[in-house]
């Protein structure tokens, strides 16, 4: 087991961060910790990373304990906190260089494993790193926290404002330094990269929702799902949320994912209550659930 | 050591790559010492006095002569009665007016007194005080050349003689207070400024999730200022000694080596604060108000501590920089040695082991 | 029937010296509609919105905001627009109430009406029992809610909301756009800028900025089926990849 966490629990003075939080991430693994802001995965990084003690339970990354032999796990381990953390008056060059120096390495010993992700930087070297771009940021980020050839990598919430195409360069990124054999631990509030990962866990307010794979995860969902648009969509979901019948009712992009109590859900009946309440162009279409729809369910 | 190194030149990097931060190191020493060398200063030149001549004989002229031929007093101005007192001191700017009795000579040869009135305008006690001096002076000695002549036998004569700063001049006493309060500025509140900023921008957490020690961190941190602190000081005593012809008495070496002292008790000083303070706003504001206030307060470096109230008396011997402006003024003064300072020194070192120990045990190697 | 134009820019234009921030946008937006203004971090939103809301005065080119021009009448904008930024909301040190009385003061509401306002504000969201308590100790999406409707305050004509659901949960999210739909539906235009492609799915119309232009503008539905995919984000990937 790369990380094994049992029964931690965490709470800042009245706030209860983490509650009998257990998980395991087997080595190799790409693990995500999805869930919003303030669901208590910045302190769950920080139990693992050594910086916090957890309140109880116990914890291990790269089979050491994260109390007895933290200094073994700041050896072994990458982080890269949620806040753009390098320095930003020095150069991409001079922060990767100081980051390798202080973990008693050299880029050229491990020019391999941050090669794919430092040429693309490479040309701005000798820029200083606050001027970078947000996904440029990133990357140096990742090439800092990588220098030292880490066992397991802890990355938290690292594609937190950053644009759609480097959201996706980064996540290939990570698939291919996983092939290199790094445990990824890696937290994000978008659900819709939950999908990119082996495994996830679900939180909210300091409670795992949900472990597995993506795929099963959306499995578990019990209810048959539909795609409702008609001409007025504020109508639409107040007609839909006072419907006796209705389970769920949430907007969705341009449809609103909707839910029936029932098992055997009448589509037609719907249809007409909707027309009843001078809605027109009413389209109603079964469809697949997504980890967010699992999200609020569970969360519900 | 390679990490020890790697960290220094990073230090290095941030130092001179932010104008703020060099500004403070370097303009600041230059812009005090020449503040306090030409600007503020407890010497009294070209001050207008008034004066009100009630009985406006020979000896009454030839007194007022003697003291507007001074250079501490300028434009002096006659006025006619006691009303006139009040309206130029409400002008503002006479500082003084003298006040002679009627028939002065006379009383003076025939009752051997005579009396001057000395009003000065205590709105700036300071300047109040040092003309009430200089004019008791001139008195003094013009009663002097008057008395020689009378030849009155085991007249004693009041002499006051200026020690170690014979001119009085101001400057001299400033030297050290702004040395002190330099030093403090910079090793202090630089580094606790430095520590937090790595607190503040996260780059804290991944020093610690590193193999690099905590003490690596500190020490690395401070090496720097040590070193600009002694620049600091070099340029300091070099202003002074060939700006303002300041005399340096004693050995060099012990002053050097008292400064990289006074450098590391305000080091210590400063990663105390760092440990205390999250943000560099207040590690900024406890190095404001918790160090430089009670510095240049309570050091003895503008206010006398032997005229402070008994209580703050006694908190003055907490302040390290009491201590080390007695250490500067005994060498750059006096020109002792360490067998007159020894004690100060000992002091200083004693309050050093204490600030690094009480740093050593709040520092965190984690978060909380 | 044909709804008036609140927002109309026509080739507006932002240069700083040599870089052109904002390259001739042309686009206007309907009284009642979500318009998302959507691009990635420099392409040049943000000085667009900066324009619009008339604390920056366009190189070249015009727009007018509420049927004013914001060369000249800036003043009249700030008057018809509500403001809503991820980054600052509410002041924390303060309690609900204190807040809404203060902006409500800062939008130049008489005492009488802070007053009802506060007490409507509250009664619709369900604020009742915390209404006294500091804002600080609230939940992320209850502040966001609040700081929607404090800028709604003063009943503006167009309300621009920066980034405004990042980072929340998903139902809380989706309470949000509920009242997005609302205020919508009862008039007032709604101007949301973001990098988040998601919550370009909620808006009416869309606008992608790249580097300075709008390379794209339609309903999510049409742009994605323009660009052949299912999700905003790959409408966004595709346009950056041109």
């Amino acid at each position: 087991m790369s990380i094994s966490v049992q029964h931690i629990s965490k709470s800042f003075d009245k706030v209860t961060a983490l509650k009998d939080i257990s998980f395991k991430v087997k080595e190799g693994e790409l693990f995500g910790l999805i869930g919003p802001d303030g669901a208590g995965k910045t302190t769950l990084f920080r139990v693992l990373t050594t910086l916090l003690f957890a309140d109880e339970g116990t914890a291990t990354v790269a089979d050491f304990d994260v109390v007895e032999d933290y200094k073994s796990i700041r050896n072994s381990v990458g982080y890269m906190p949620g806040k753009f953390s390098l320095y930003q008056d020095l150069t991409v060059e001079e922060n990767l260089t100081f980051f390798a120096t202080i973990f008693g390495t050299t880029i050229e010993e491990n020019y391999d494993l941050i090669k794919e992700i430092y040429v693309q930087i490479e040309p701005f070297k000798d820029r200083r790193a606050g001027d970078l771009s947000g996904g440029m940021k990133q990357k140096l980020a990742l090439s800092c926290a990588l220098i030292h050839k880490p066992k397991v990598l802890f990355l938290d919430e690292p594609t937190t404002g950053v644009d759609p195409v480097s959201r996706k360069e980064f996540w290939e990124m990570l698939k291919r330094l996983q092939k290199k054999g790094i445990t990824i631990l890696v937290s994000t509030p978008y659900m819709d990269e939950a999908a990119l990962c082996d495994r996830i866990a679900l939180i909210q307010d300091g409670e795992i929702l949900e472990i597995d794979t993506p795929n099963d995860i959306i499995k578990t969902f019990p209810k048959k799902l539909y795609n409702i648009s008609a001409n007025n969509m504020y109508q639409l979901i107040k007609n839909l949320n006072a419907y006796k019948h209705q389970y769920s009712v949430y907007p969705f992009g341009e449809f609103v994912h909707y839910t029936d109590q029932r098992n055997d859900f009448k589509k037609e009946e719907l249809i007409n209550y909707l027309k009843e309440n001078n809605l027109k162009n009413i389209t109603i279409t079964e469809t697949a659930p997504t980890i967010e729809d699992v999200f609020m369910e569970l969360a519900k | 050591m390679k990490r020890f190194i790697g960290f220094i030149r990073k230090e290095f990097y941030h130092i001179f790559r932010d104008k703020r931060s060099l500004f403070i190191l370097f303009g600041m020493p230059i812009a005090q010492i020449m503040l306090f060398g030409f600007a503020i200063t407890n010497e009294i030149n070209n001050v207008d006095i008034a004066i009100f001549n009630k009985s406006k004989d020979a000896t009454t002229e030839e007194i007022i002569n003697k003291i507007t031929a001074s250079k501490y007093y300028t434009n002096k101005q006659l006025i006619q009665n006691e009303k006139e007192i009040e309206t130029v001191f409400k002008r503002g700017k006479v500082k003084a007016v003298l006040v002679f009795e009627n028939d002065f000579s006379k009383n003076l040869i025939k009752e051997n007194k005579a009396t001057i009135q000395i009003i000065t305008d205590a709105t700036d006690p300071n300047t109040a005080n040092t003309i009430a001096n200089y004019t008791n002076s001139i008195l003094r000695t013009y009663q002097q050349i008057v008395n020689k002549d009378i030849e009155i036998a085991y007249q004693i004569i009041p002499e006051t003689r200026m020690v170690y700063n014979p001119e009085l001049k101001s400057v001299f006493m400033f030297v050290p207070g702004v040395m002190t309060i330099i030093l403090m500025l910079v090793s202090a509140m630089m580094t606790s400024i430095s520590i937090t900023r790595e607190k503040e921008l996260g780059t804290m957490e991944i020093l610690l999730v590193s193999p690099i020690k905590p003490f690596q961190v500190i020490i690395g941190k401070v090496f720097p200022y040590i070193f600009l602190s002694i620049i600091n000081a070099i340029v300091i005593v070099l202003l002074s000694i060939f700006i303002f012809k300041m005399p340096i008495n004693g050995s060099f070496i012990l002053l050097g080596l008292e400064s990289v002292l006074f450098t590391i008790t305000s080091l210590s000083l400063g990663i105390l604060i760092s440990t205390i303070s999250e943000t560099q706003q207040t590690a900024m504001m406890i190095s404001l108000m918790g160090l430089m206030l009670p510095t240049i307060l309570l050091s003895g470096f503008i206010f006398p501590i032997s005229s402070m109230p008994i209580p703050l008396q006694v908190i003055s011997n907490i302040i390290p920089a009491k201590w080390f402006i007695i250490i500067l003024k005994g060498i750059m003064l006096k020109g002792v040695d360490i067998s007159f300072i020894w004690k100060e020194t000992v002091i200083l070192i004693g309050m050093t082991l204490f600030f690094m120990g009480l740093s050593i045990k709040k520092y965190k190697i984690r978060l909380e | 029937m044909k709804k008036e134009n609140v927002i109309e820019a026509t080739n507006l234009t932002k240069t700083f010296g040599e870089f052109t921030a904002v390259n001739k946008i042309t686009f206007e937006v309907k009284k009642g509609e979500i318009f998302g203004f959507l691009g990635a971090n420099g392409a040049g939103k943000t000085t667009a919105m900066k324009m619009l809301i008339g604390i920056s005065i366009p190189s070249e080119g015009q727009a007018t905001v509420a049927g004013y021009d914001v060369s000249t009448r800036p003043e009249d904008i700030k008057k018809s627009i509500g403001y809503m930024s991820q980054k600052f909301a509410l002041y924390d040190d303060l309690t609900v109430k204190e807040n809404i009385t203060f902006f409500g003061g800062i939008y130049g509401l008489k005492r009488s009406q802070i007053r009802i306002k506060s007490e409507e504000l509250i009664n619709n969201l369900g604020l009742q029992e915390v209404s006294n308590d500091l804002v600080g100790s609230l939940p992320l999406g209850w502040k966001q809610k609040i700081s929607f409707s404090v800028a709604l305050l003063h009943d503006p004509k167009i309300i621009f909301l920066d980034e405004p659901t990042g980072g929340v949960d998903p139902i809380t999210r989706r309470q949000f756009w509920e009242m997005i739909y609302e205020t919508a539906h009862k008039g007032t235009t709604v101007f949301v800028t973001t990098h988040y492609m998601d919550e370009a799915e909620y808006c009416d119309r869309v606008s992608i900025m790249v580097n300075g232009k709008i390379e794209a503008l339609d309903t999510p539905k049409k742009l994605k089926e323009q660009f052949k995919v299912d999700s905003m984000n790959d409408v966004f990937l595709k346009l950056a990849r041109e």
